[in-house]
């Protein structure tokens, strides 16, 4: 008995309802010997009218089984290849029957999913919010690779294919619909299989009804083949756009467009040919495998709550209170409103408070201008804001988050003054980058209900929040807080508490080399470019001139009046930097006079003309590969090393926290699953290397050479 | 070399705007260049059955201008059925690719004369029609870097730090250079006029040059590569010239070649060659080189081609009277003057494509007939032509005159 159920009715339509083993129906083992026996069943097939490939499950199909895909090296290179051959050939033979094939699309139809669903003559979806089409695998460092390509470039045409395929989109029934992914909704499941049926009746005198498009007499790919004249623009823009976004660094993105191109002035089995080819390299690569581990296994692993404690019931905030409506306090707010959560926003005066609640309203109304909110809704999220100079009106709140100066004195008067607003199991959450949180909640009645919640900044955009336990932070604070972060949309790494916890300590090292490497007299925009050549969002100079010297500044004073000079390495540059860009030449930020950069009154920014004179030497030779590594190396180092020190509680955090806190290379898949890609022995070398270079900063961390003994990767 | 490879003629069509409304759109391709064998015919009083090979560059060799385009010029001249044609392809270096080709010809022994040029209605077959992996290859764009040529001028003009008015400043000399050669005939001896079918002349003289351009005019017309820059040229170039920060786009259509149509023609022939047909020789190719440097940057070869090509002859600088560098782009010009530590006095004395278009592939072999008419003019003895080349090749050839 096949997972694959076959049913003939009396009119001659077999539904294959596949309903596999396990919760889904995936493109694993079962499903290619399952496949492969219905279409040689299909072909024998006497007095066949139509073909229905339906599903058994809540989601249609959920395409290949990416435990399957990570393990897959180069050794196995040839059976890839073969393997995903026979699994294409099974499809194409689908689509080739000589009567109709519809899918009949019922939950969501994702990757693998959808492909399946290309290759049958008609797609027909439940327009229900469940079924999610689309093809996610750019994101994962992958492509389409079941025809997916090849098929969607010559049903909708290579630019609409490749927006979708490389924006690695999931879409609406009713949006699918609409860029012509799908041909028809139904609006209930009950709906579904009738109505293939019928259509499966009303097109049996259509010979063409059984042909797909590209298998048809004069088939033309829409909006014609890649060297055609009205593509020329496109054909020489597109990939140069592309190259902006990814920098060259994602080969399955470079080779997606390139299959999309070739598939766009090809027959479609030479395509699909050539899709497996590139596939094979594409899956064996490093990049994919950094891709899948960190942004599916990990980041799942983390959405699904492996750093919350277990056992705490879920306690979702109802009433927040932020304190503080600058820059971090009214995104907070924002946030928050957004998730539907009632906010008290105060400030020290009404003016700031509003101000803070005006930073809300205008963002909804950007949303409503562009027609994504309506409104009404608009007006109730910003209602949810209440600005104000009262503590009273914090009465009630159950999570109460403290966003002022980076000032211990300040966060502590603060603590103890406004705590005893909160309701009766309210917990306080401290958004700071660097204080210890231990030490702030020694301020607290309740340590125990006292936690770090550290948000980045614009905080309406940036997805993660750091959370940060301390000594006596209780498991049901860690939930809250937890819990918190989820309900706004943020994805929490949960870190120990140490001086500038896990994300502000391993920035901090990027800028540092940054200066390092400015002051030895290389070219300030050779650090700057190089910086992005290697997949970083933004150059160390720039994002120091962003987040300010002024901040850094402040923050050692703040740790020097505790006692703490040079924790985690030689605050030297740091020193001479502020001396002469802050003390000499007043110029400790973006928003403090100008930095690193000139801000111009257009909105353009240049390298301020005096750090040649302070530093630039033209003799100097840093070959370029040094300065990259140098910049990597450094923040890869000191992640591994809160990993080692238990800073970090999983890689999963490491790695998430890098990519969205830090803007680490996504296709590095984090700072530590860099280690285990770059190989420990490659990396153990090239610590050696650089630390005989340039220091001792350089040191390989001992972890990593446990590991290159055991062989264990860090997971 | 076993034989020198000397120059018989040189001659060339006047160019004409390269669009609709140039005067040479009515004119097809072959018709161009059978003109100038014709010419070159009656010029001679040559006997075609001589001629081994006619060689024409051409960029383009798609449409009208496709299947071997030298061989139908050949046909369609009425040349004796005996001689061969071949097209060929090195970009903007294909007419003295050509000239280089057909003087390795001569110098091997293996042929006596050859007709070397090139052809390029860029009117009728529009640039960029033969497309190839730079027009549509996703993989090879990416993984290559592959940038428009301009972006790459642009490039240069910001690493050797010319200004907007530097290059606004040469394109104006080229302009008076041009108008001023153009007027007094220097280009006389080489201007074959384009004839219609019955023999009625439909351009006489280069109609392109703009005597009229001033500072003004030049500076108000707009960056023609900054757009396409932004949406990630710049940022493909500034990965390899990574102490950039950002490009300065300061050619136009001004300081840039003009979009022409145009067509030329040089014979070349063995010494024995001269004596069978009772033909002087006006001068000798000396010698020629191509190289390539960085793809991406594109333009920066013709001073390193020039330095080999002068290897090659065991000349130096020294030995040359006049340069000739193809004013592609006006960045490119000055780059090669500064390669090379030569003055704008003796480099393109007569102007050059800014003023005059640049006719693709015809181009190589145009400047060798402007070269040799000025050495003639001028009673010198050398010349160096050189031209940047797509894909960062940069080609060169010395004349001297007989």
């Amino acid at each position: 008995m096949s997972v694959f159920n076959y049913h003939k009715d009396q009119q001659g339509i077999v539904t294959i309802t596949m309903d596999m083993t396990g919760p889904v129906n995936a493109m694993n083992a079962e499903y290619k010997v399952a496949m492969h026996d219905a279409v040689n069943r299909l072909e024998r097939e006497e007095g066949l009218v139509g073909v229905i490939l339906a599903s058994a499950k809540r989601v249609f199909f959920a395409g290949a089984d990416l435990k399957d895909l990570v393990r897959a090296t180069p050794d196995y290179a040839e059976d890839i290849y073969r393997d995903t051959q026979r699994i294409k050939h099974d499809m194409r033979r689908l689509e080739k029957l000589p009567v109709p094939v519809v899918a009949a699309i019922n939950g969501a139809a994702l990757g693998g999913g959808y492909e399946l669903s290309l290759a049958c003559n008609r797609r027909i979806a439940v327009n229900h919010r469940a079924v999610k089409i689309g093809l996610p695998e750019c994101s994962l460092g992958l492509f389409p690779a079941g025809g997916g390509i090849v098929r969607l470039t010559h049903l909708i045409g290579v630019q609409a294919a490749l927006d979708i395929i490389l924006g690695s989109k999931q879409m609406t029934p009713e949006k699918a619909l609409a860029v012509g992914m799908i041909d028809q909704l139904v609006e209930t499941l009950d709906d579904l299989i009738p109505t293939a049926k019928r259509w499966l009746i009303d097109v049996q005198s259509q010979p063409d009804a059984a042909l797909q498009p590209w298998d048809r007499k004069g088939h033309k790919v829409a909006g014609g083949a890649i060297n055609t004249p009205k593509n020329a623009q496109y054909a020489a823009v597109a990939p140069t756009m592309l190259h902006q976004k990814t920098r060259g660094l994602l080969p399955n993105a470079t080779a997606a467009m390139d299959i999309a191109f070739q598939a766009s002035m090809l027959d479609v089995d030479t395509a699909l040919r050539i899709e497996s080819r590139e596939f094979v390299k594409v899956v064996t690569g490093a990049v994919a495998k950094n891709m899948i581990t960190t942004f599916f296994f990990q980041l799942n692993q983390i959405n699904a709550g492996a750093s919350r404690p277990q056992g705490v019931a879920k306690n979702p905030t109802r009433k927040l209170g932020v304190l503080g409506a600058g820059m971090m306090g009214q995104g907070i707010a924002y946030v928050a409103a957004m998730a539907g959560i009632q906010v008290v926003l105060k400030d020290m005066t009404l003016e700031s408070a509003e101000k803070g609640k005006a930073y809300t309203i205008a963002l909804l109304a950007k949303q409503t201008s562009r027609g994504r909110l309506d409104a009404a809704k608009a007006e109730v999220i910003a209602d949810l804001i209440k600005p104000t100079i009262c503590d009273t009106d914090l009465a009630g709140c159950d999570l109460i988050i403290e966003a002022v100066f980076e000032n211990i004195a300040l966060k502590n008067t603060i603590t103890q003054s406004t705590e005893q607003y909160l309701s009766g199991d309210g917990h306080w959450g401290s958004n700071t980058s660097t204080l210890p949180i231990t030490q702030l909640a020694e301020a607290s009645a309740k340590p125990e209900n006292f936690i770090g919640i550290h948000f980045f900044s614009p905080v309406d955009k940036m997805p993660l929040i750091e959370i940060i336990a301390g000594e006596k932070t209780s498991d049901a604070t860690l939930a809250k807080a937890f819990d918190f972060a989820q309900q706004i949309g943020k994805t929490p790494i949960v870190v120990n508490d140490s001086l500038g916890f896990f994300t502000s300590r391993t920035f901090s090292t990027y800028l540092d080399e940054g200066a390092k490497l400015l002051v030895e007299g290389v070219h300030p925009v050779k650090i700057e470019n190089l910086a992005k050549a290697t997949g970083m969002a933004v150059g160390p100079l720039q994002v120091q001139d962003e987040t300010s010297l002024e901040l850094s500044r402040k923050v050692s004073e703040t740790w020097a009046a505790m006692g703490i000079v040079d924790k985690w390495g030689d605050g030297e540059t740091q020193r001479r930097m502020v001396k002469d860009m802050i003390t000499d030449n007043g110029r400790g930020g973006r928003h403090h006079g100008g930095g690193y950069y000139d801000y111009h009154a257009d909105g353009s920014k240049s390298i301020w003309p005096g750090l040649f004179e302070l530093y630039y030497d033209d003799s100097v030779e840093v070959v370029d590969r040094d300065i990259q590594d140098r910049l990597m190396f450094r923040q890869v180092i000191e992640t591994l090393k809160c990993y080692q020190t238990g800073v970090l509680r999983s890689v999963a955090d490491g790695n998430i926290g890098s990519i969205m806190g830090i803007g680490a290379p996504a296709h590095t898949g984090g700072f530590i699953q860099f280690v285990n890609s770059y190989g420990f022995s490659a990396f153990i070398q090239r610590c050696d290397e650089l630390s005989a270079a340039y220091g001792a900063r350089f040191n390989c961390p001992e972890i990593v050479k446990q590991r290159a003994a055991s062989g264990e990767l860090f997971t | 070399m076993t034989h020198s490879a000397y120059i018989y003629d040189a001659i060339r069509t006047p160019r004409s705007k390269g669009k609709k409304d140039g005067a040479l759109h009515e004119v097809k391709p072959i018709e161009l260049g059978a003109g100038l064998l014709k010419a070159l015919q009656q010029r001679n009083d040559l006997d075609t059955a001589y001629v081994d090979d006619v060689l024409m560059g051409c960029v383009s060799p798609v449409g009208e201008q496709g299947s071997d385009i030298a061989k139908m010029i050949v046909q369609r001249a009425g040349w004796d059925e005996s001689v061969a044609g071949v097209q060929l392809n090195r970009f903007c270096a294909s007419g003295l690719e050509a000239v280089n080709t057909g003087a390795q010809k001569i110098a091997s022994g293996w042929e006596q004369l050859v007709v070397a040029g090139g052809v390029e209605c860029m009117s009728r077959v529009p640039m960029g029609s033969d497309g190839g992996a730079w027009a549509s290859d996703a993989a090879f764009s990416i993984d290559t870097s592959f940038v428009p040529q301009g972006i790459g001028a642009d490039t240069i003009a910001t690493l050797d730090g010319y200004s907007r008015e530097d290059v606004d400043a040469y394109a104006l000399e080229s302009q008076r250079r041009a108008a001023h050669a153009r007027d007094n005939g220097y280009f006389d001896r080489s201007i074959v006029p384009v004839l219609d079918s019955n023999g009625f002349s439909i351009l006489q003289h280069d109609d392109f040059i703009k005597p009229q351009s001033s500072m003004e005019g030049l500076g108000g017309l707009r960056a023609s590569f900054e757009q396409m820059g932004s949406m990630g040229f710049d940022a493909m170039m500034i990965k390899k010239y990574n102490t950039l920060d950002r490009i300065d786009h300061v050619h136009t259509p001004g300081n840039s070649s003009g979009i022409v149509d145009g067509a030329s023609a040089v014979l070349i022939g063995s010494e024995r060659a001269g004596k069978d047909l009772g033909l002087t020789a006006r001068g000798r190719i000396v010698a020629g080189a191509i190289l390539a440097s960085d793809p991406i940057i594109m333009l920066t070869a013709p001073g390193p081609s020039a330095v080999k090509c002068l290897h090659t002859a065991g000349l130096t600088e020294n030995d040359i009277d006049l340069w000739e560098i193809n004013e592609a782009f006006a960045a490119v010009a000055m780059r090669y003057m500064r390669d090379l530590d030569i003055d704008h006095s003796v480099t393109n004395v007569n102007g050059g494509a800014i003023a005059m278009g640049h006719p693709l592939g015809a181009t190589g072999a145009m400047l060798l007939s402007s070269m040799l008419d000025e050495l003639e003019r001028r009673d010198l003895r050398r010349g160096m032509l050189s031209l940047c080349v797509g894909g960062g090749m940069g080609i060169s050839c010395i004349i001297e005159r007989a």
